[in-house]
């Protein structure tokens, strides 16, 4: 009976002392479950330089457990009020390890994503772990304000200012009776040899001027080799015939061809409707260019200007069709279809040359000259920065640095 | 000598029919049977206008035609219906007139004063109709080119000018550690440093003469000339090589409508 009743007192306290341990233990690993993190330190709230004032970072050294520690940091939460003991609302969220995150939104007022500027707010980073977050101290107050200038386009400021003062030293030298010397280019002198073979064969002239906008710098150098053409079309009484992609840039080659026509003396030649628009779809557009080749037979095309996939489609019919064709574009991509299907190509820059070589006016001849001199500058800082590079001098390159 | 467009004209409409009631699966007119028959007519649509611009490579005709005057109206009116809907009355009168924008259903959002500049350019524009006030229209043409240009110069400098400049600055011996280390660790391995080296010259070389062929007041004679003669020789090489890359590209392109015609249309591939 004794040895029962020890046994049972033995049992009891065994079992008791078991529950024992099985609560201490399990209060030991809440205890461990619940550990926070430790909070990012020294975090900073600033205005984000060089934007529009749209936009606040917030920067933080990262908790003593991201990586290293207990190494429980799943992400940091980044909390904004617009009161120092107000209700901080998460704003958004930054992997672990991150210590930067850029607050910000757009400047419509009517978007969702619209960001205040000149409004005071308060920051804080969590640290997260699987079990809260241990939030930083508060920094604030803090507002973002637009900046009147980009710093990081300093060398852009510096590249515009060089290239205005070399070209109006040489256009007021051009101006002053000197002779500028310009290169003879074959794409060029071939513009009225196309337009006389138009005239003999009594065919019209087909001019296109791509697909950019009325602001590409492409079409704006088309626009000056369209106004030479049209003065020589009028000169020479044949047609022209100017399909447009783009209303506005319709409406300025109007006004262009209208121009060139009174240049030459012979207002009541030009036909607005010569100029149209034809379509805004890339390869309609395609379409309806090809069927006025086929159809019209002009003796001339030209392609000056922005061009994209249409080129070698455009160029192979009128190939095709027997018209001589003087391409030009800035459009790398394009040039090569050009190149194989044209019979002359102003590749690149030569495009934008092209109107000072046709027009002769001293303001574009002295442009062209200060273009060249922008050239050698070029060609002199590659050397500079291949020096710099080799001798290790990285505060050279850094001077070319330009952000966005 | 009229007979034989008229022939071919039935011939091509027949054979537009007959693949319109087989891609139907000549189905029975109910209420299922109507998505298989407007299906095989889209589909035989399709295909036709497929091969009616694709007609194009023997000659132009009266299919090609059709093709093309379709695709044109369509799309010009297609995106004039856009310009209106959603510059106009998407973005334009919701800022200016709250009767307006009830009207054509779209939602208020309050008057924008500055949003009367664009308004009192476009009609500036639209003076184009008027036979004696038409030279009003430069000045918005004048304000869209000049603004437009100005804004794109700092944008081109940036991307096209500067950042290119930049970009060039590699040294041109790579990892050099003196000749004998040059010739006892030689490789023609992408990532040795011979191909290095190379590299690093021919981009220099390549940048360094394709800016002189593109000066244009200098007389392009002696060692100018050598030089500009090797950029254009870069420039042409550089022009094949994007050539057979952009072929490639078209080419599939044709693979994926000749997939269409093979699969989609006449079933043959799968």
């Amino acid at each position: 009976m004794l040895k029962h009743i020890i046994m049972l007192v033995l049992m009891v306290g065994l079992m008791t002392a078991v529950g024992w341990a099985q609560e201490e233990g399990t209060a030991t690993d809440s205890v461990v479950q619940q550990t926070l993190a430790a909070p990012p330190t020294n975090v900073q709230a600033f205005d984000t330089p060089n934007d529009n004032g749209h936009s606040i970072t917030i920067e933080w050294d990262i908790s003593a457990d991201d990586g290293q520690g207990l190494n429980n940091v799943v992400k940091y939460l980044i909390l904004r009020s617009a009161t120092p003991d107000g209700q901080f609302a998460e704003i958004g969220a930054a992997t672990p390890g991150a210590t930067t995150f850029k607050n910000s939104g757009v400047k419509d007022d009517e978007d969702p994503n619209y960001f205040p500027r000149e409004t005071d707010f308060y920051y804080t980073v969590s640290a997260v772990t699987a079990d809260g977050g241990a939030e930083s101290e508060v920094v604030g107050p803090v507002r973002g304000e637009g900046q009147f200038f980009d710093t990081r386009n300093g060398p852009v400021l510096v590249g515009c200012l060089l290239f205005t003062i070399f070209t109006i030293f040489f256009i007021r030298k051009a101006k002053s009776g000197a002779k500028l010397y310009i290169r003879p280019l074959a794409g060029i002198d071939a513009v009225d040899e196309a337009i006389g073979r138009a005239t003999e064969m009594g065919k019209p002239i087909l001019y296109i001027l791509g697909l950019g906008s009325a602001a590409d710098i492409a079409t704006i150098a088309s626009f000056t080799i369209l106004g030479r053409v049209a003065k020589k079309v009028a000169e020479y009484q044949t047609s022209l015939i100017v399909p447009c992609y783009d209303p506005i840039v319709m409406t300025v080659a109007q006004e262009t061809v209208k121009t060139g026509y009174y240049d030459a003396g012979r207002p009541d030649a030009y036909n607005e409707d010569d100029v149209f628009f034809l379509t805004n779809q890339q390869f309609a557009y395609v379409g309806g260019v090809n069927g006025i080749m086929v159809r019209q037979k002009p003796a001339t095309n030209f392609y000056l200007g922005k061009f994209y996939a249409e080129s070698l489609i455009m160029a192979e019919t009128g190939s095709s069709a027997g018209a001589i064709q003087i391409s030009g574009t800035d459009e790398v991509t394009q040039i090569p279809f050009f190149v194989v299907a044209c019979d002359y190509t102003l590749i690149g820059e030569e495009l934008y040359a092209a109107s000072a070589y046709l027009g002769g006016d001293p303001t574009l001849l002295g442009t062209l000259k200060g273009q060249d001199w922008a050239k050698a500058g070029v060609i002199i800082s590659i050397i500079l920065g291949i020096i710099a590079a080799v001798t290790g001098q990285t505060w050279f390159t850094e001077l070319f640095h330009v952000g966005n | 000598m009229r007979k034989a467009p008229i022939i071919i004209t039935a011939v091509v409409a027949a054979l537009f029919v007959l693949s319109w009631l087989l891609k139907s699966n000549g189905a029975v007119v109910d209420e299922n049977s109507m998505s298989a028959i407007s299906q095989g007519f889209w589909i035989t649509l399709s295909a036709f206008l497929t091969l009616a611009v694709m007609s194009f490579l023997y000659q132009d005709n009266p299919f090609y035609k059709f093709a093309e005057h379709l695709y044109v109206g369509v799309s010009a009116a297609y995106w004039m219906c856009m310009g209106f809907w959603t510059t106009l009355v998407g973005n334009l009168v919701p800022r200016l007139s709250e009767g307006l924008s009830n009207w054509f259903e779209v939602p208020y959002v309050g008057f924008k004063p500055h949003f009367i500049i664009p308004l009192v350019f476009g009609f500036l524009l639209l003076m184009r109709l008027s036979p004696k006030g038409g030279w009003i229209s430069r000045w918005s043409l004048a304000f869209i080119v000049g603004t437009t240009a100005g804004l794109n110069l700092p944008r081109f400098l940036s991307s096209d000018f500067i950042s290119q400049i930049s970009a060039t600055f590699m040294p041109l011996l790579v990892n050099w550690q003196g000749i004998g280390s040059f010739f006892s660790d030689f490789s023609l391995s992408a990532s040795g440093q011979f191909i290095g080296i190379l590299s690093n010259l021919v981009v220099f070389l390549g940048v360094f003469c394709g800016i002189i062929y593109f000066f244009f007041s200098k007389e392009h004679k002696g060692a100018f000339g050598v030089a500009s003669r090797f950029g254009i020789w870069i420039l042409m090489i550089t022009f094949g090589a994007s050539f057979g890359y952009t072929v490639m590209g078209r080419i599939s392109l044709l693979v994926g409508r000749l997939t269409f015609i093979m699969g989609d249309w006449l079933g043959l591939i799968s």
